[in-house]
């Protein structure tokens, strides 16, 4: 099978779902049926610039399902529930053709179990309302490059997670994976896992796995209830650009830049050890969830974080790399391009038509649809500003300038702009039925 | 040397930047005259990022710099260069939200641009900000924030600084992630600006300079 046909086998798959018994999904009835095939292919068409009875419309909020359903996201990270009640209201109400999930607020006892360090939370740092905010700092030190570059996943183990988890230090004593090769000597690998700070570690790990089930278990029924309802779910993963992998939560910002004058070699060196790994990870969690949708949020190649120089130099080639080599898997790489990227449609145009998704949000979406033509499929972008402060007036304008613009001859997907955490909910209605009413082709 | 000087940090070579400072240290020249060498350089630097030759990495690692140098010559740009500070601006991550990167580009900045800026932090509570007002006494007070939930947050600090009796005596601009006009609209602030020279600009032309 060439990777074309792997993402029609997935599709095919998608359009004939299976209960966790493996028996066929239960649909609510036959039209839910009907709407859930039919959002399916609607959205794969779009992305392959075929054509469609109208645009596709979906939503992508961040904890604006809490809100409007008066939960706090401390509430829906504890009780999965009360998070799953939530956004069932969010999709049943708003009615976009796919849905992304209960997953965004994520397990609070988890993270509590292993004692998270990078992130503060409700209850930990953050109010009961608010979303979880991320603690820049830089985990992984400037001297620690070569000890990532030849082997990140020891470095990984062994130095970040120790300092991002409390309950992960007895993974410094492990001694690496790849000691253990023959008969003569392997005890000695073996000695650490008997001393108590590892056996902690590992009984934090068992525990926190079982939380973590529980949790999927509710996010796996929560998926298959909206299915069966007619609401598909394609997302399949996630993975990252190499240069945010590094510059986000390892170097930090501040660190990562100065890399880029300290250190160049060692920084794209690392960014090529990462590649591979970041590839990896799309691909075995599309093959676990049979999705082929890859999100990678963009972070530092926006607009004004880079020159198109460094652009070109530092972010682009290990990110190109990367939708090539899950292209290459038969997955659709769905870039969110957070921020503004203007300045990187002429270099991001060529990749291979009709295989991937991206999302703008500040992006003149409109100049973007120019130049990227009927080769990038365009996910976006009503602002977040708009959704919270603007009217439903001012909302249906600006949809039907995209339908307008970026919709004519396909390739669109009607979307808000950014993971939004408030809205007025008859502005998000008013996005959703209007471009169902409008964008009918 | 002054020159040199100029030249190594707007060229971005660090290590030959803090050389020359030494070597200018050892010949004697006063502390003052390298800072001002640099002050100029930081100038520099900052036209460079508002014409869109220069970008984060490039403020980040002129900061640092600036933060080496400032050791080296055991003052600080602020003490030396004194005579010509503008106005004083305030400027704060509003409550709630605990991002400071954008916050401290700005900052340093308005620091280079010739301003006296007062930095409260992140997650700073409104009581803080109207402390500051009254003791400090800035023109302009900036408002820094990454998250659509301080739309809300800046929108009640103001009302509050209104309340206080303070609201006129201060301009206020608001920036960072997600704000935009609407968001000016919405929080009563005077100007939303979308990177950090618009911070400048919005300061000059309110206190001069
Ligand atoms: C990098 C990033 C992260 C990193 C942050 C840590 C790190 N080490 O970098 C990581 C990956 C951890 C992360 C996590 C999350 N993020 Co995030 N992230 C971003 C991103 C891409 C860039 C932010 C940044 O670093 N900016 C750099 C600084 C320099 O920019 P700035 O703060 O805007 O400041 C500039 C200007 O705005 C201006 N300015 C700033 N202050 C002021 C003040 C005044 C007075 C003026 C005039 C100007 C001004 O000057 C600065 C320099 O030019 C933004 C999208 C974006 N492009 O803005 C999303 C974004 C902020 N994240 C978002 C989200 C949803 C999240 C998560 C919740 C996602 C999740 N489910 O896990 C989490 C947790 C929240 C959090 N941020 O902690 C959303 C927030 C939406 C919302 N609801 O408010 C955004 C907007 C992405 C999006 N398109 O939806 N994120």
């Amino acid at each position: 099978m060439d990777s074309k046909q792997i993402t029609d086998a997935m599709f095919e798959k998608i359009l004939s779902p299976k209960d966790p018994q493996g028996n066929d999904l239960a649909f609510i009835s036959p039209e839910a049926k009907k709407q859930y095939q039919d959002n399916v292919t609607r959205f794969k068409n779009t992305i392959e610039f075929k054509k469609t009875d109208r645009v596709p419309v979906t939503v992508f909020p961040s904890m604006f399902p809490l809100a409007h359903a008066g939960i706090t996201v401390q509430e829906a990270m504890y009780d999965y529930d009360k998070c799953v009640s939530a956004c069932r209201k969010f999709v049943l109400e708003f009615q976009p053709d796919c849905q992304f999930g209960a997953a965004a607020p994520g397990p609070g006892k988890f993270y509590e179990i292993l004692d998270y360090k990078l992130y503060a939370w409700p209850g930990h740092g953050v109010e009961a309302d608010h979303s979880y905010q991320c603690l820049e700092s830089e985990y992984m030190k400037p001297e620690e490059y070569d000890l990532l570059i030849t082997d990140p996943s020891f470095y990984f183990r062994n130095f970040y997670l120790p300092r991002v988890f409390g309950a992960m230090g007895g993974f410094q004593m492990l001694p690496p994976l790849t000691g253990t090769l023959e008969m003569y000597g392997l005890a000695y690998n073996y000695i650490p896992y008997g001393l108590p700070p590892v056996q902690q570690t590992f009984k934090a790990l068992f525990d926190a796995g079982a939380e973590a089930l529980k949790w999927a278990g509710a996010m796996g029924a929560f998926d298959g209830e909206m299915a069966a309802s007619g609401y598909p779910n394609i997302l399949g993963g996630f993975t990252k650009a190499p240069f945010d992998t590094i510059g986000d939560t390892l170097r930090g910002t501040r660190g990562i830049m100065l890399d880029m004058f300290r250190r160049p070699e060692k920084l794209i060196q690392a960014l090529e050890a990462m590649t591979p790994i970041m590839i990896n990870m799309g691909i075995s969690a599309a093959r676990q969830t049979g999705n082929p949708l890859i999100f990678i949020p963009l972070h530092k190649g926006a607009d004004g974080f880079l020159s198109d120089e460094q652009f070109k130099k530092f972010y682009w080639p290990t990110l190109k790399q990367v939708i090539l080599g899950l292209i290459e898997a038969g997955c659709i790489p769905f870039p969110v391009a957070e921020g503004g990227y203007n300045t990187r449609l002429e270099v991001i145009k060529d990749l291979p038509a009709g295989r991937t998704l991206w999302m703008f949000d500040q992006t003149d979406i409109i100049k973007a649809k120019e130049i990227l033509k009927d080769r990038i499929c365009i996910l976006g972008n009503v602002p977040s500003a708009m959704l919270q402060l603007g009217t439903v007036e001012d909302v249906k304008d600006y949809v039907k300038k995209l339908i307008d613009n970026v919709g004519k001859g396909g390739g669109f997907i009607l979307s808000n702009g950014a993971f939004f955490d408030k809205a007025k909910a008859e502005n998000v209605k008013a996005m959703v039925d209007f471009t169902k009413e409008y964008g009918v082709y | 040397m002054r020159q040199k000087l100029i030249q190594a940090i707007v060229d971005m070579k660090e290590a030959e930047a803090l050389a020359l400072v030494n070597e200018m240290l050892n010949n004697g020249i006063k502390a003052m005259d390298v800072l001002s060498a640099v002050k100029e350089a930081m100038d520099i630097v900052g036209k460079k990022y508002e014409e869109g030759s220069f970008f984060l990495p490039e403020l980040i690692l002129a900061g640092e710099i600036l933060n080496q140098i400032s050791q080296l010559v055991k003052t600080n740009m602020r003490d030396a260069v004194k005579t010509d500070r503008h106005g004083k601006v305030l400027i704060g991550t509003v409550k709630g939200d605990i991002h400071d990167i954008g916050k401290d580009i700005v900052t340093f900045m308005l620091d280079v641009n010739g301003f006296d800026v007062m930095d409260l932090g992140v997650d700073v509570a409104p009581e803080k900000f109207i402390q500051a007002i009254k003791d400090f006494q800035p023109k302009v007070v900036g408002l820094s924030g990454f998250l659509t939930l301080a739309f809300d947050a800046m929108k009640d600090l103001i009302a509050e600084i209104d309340k206080a009796g303070l609201r006129d005596k201060v301009k206020i601009m608001i920036g960072g992630g997600q704000m935009d006009e609407q968001v000016k609209e919405y929080t009563g602030a005077d100007a939303y600006g979308k990177d950090a020279m618009s911070a400048v600009r919005f300061a000059k032309s309110w206190i001069g300079g």
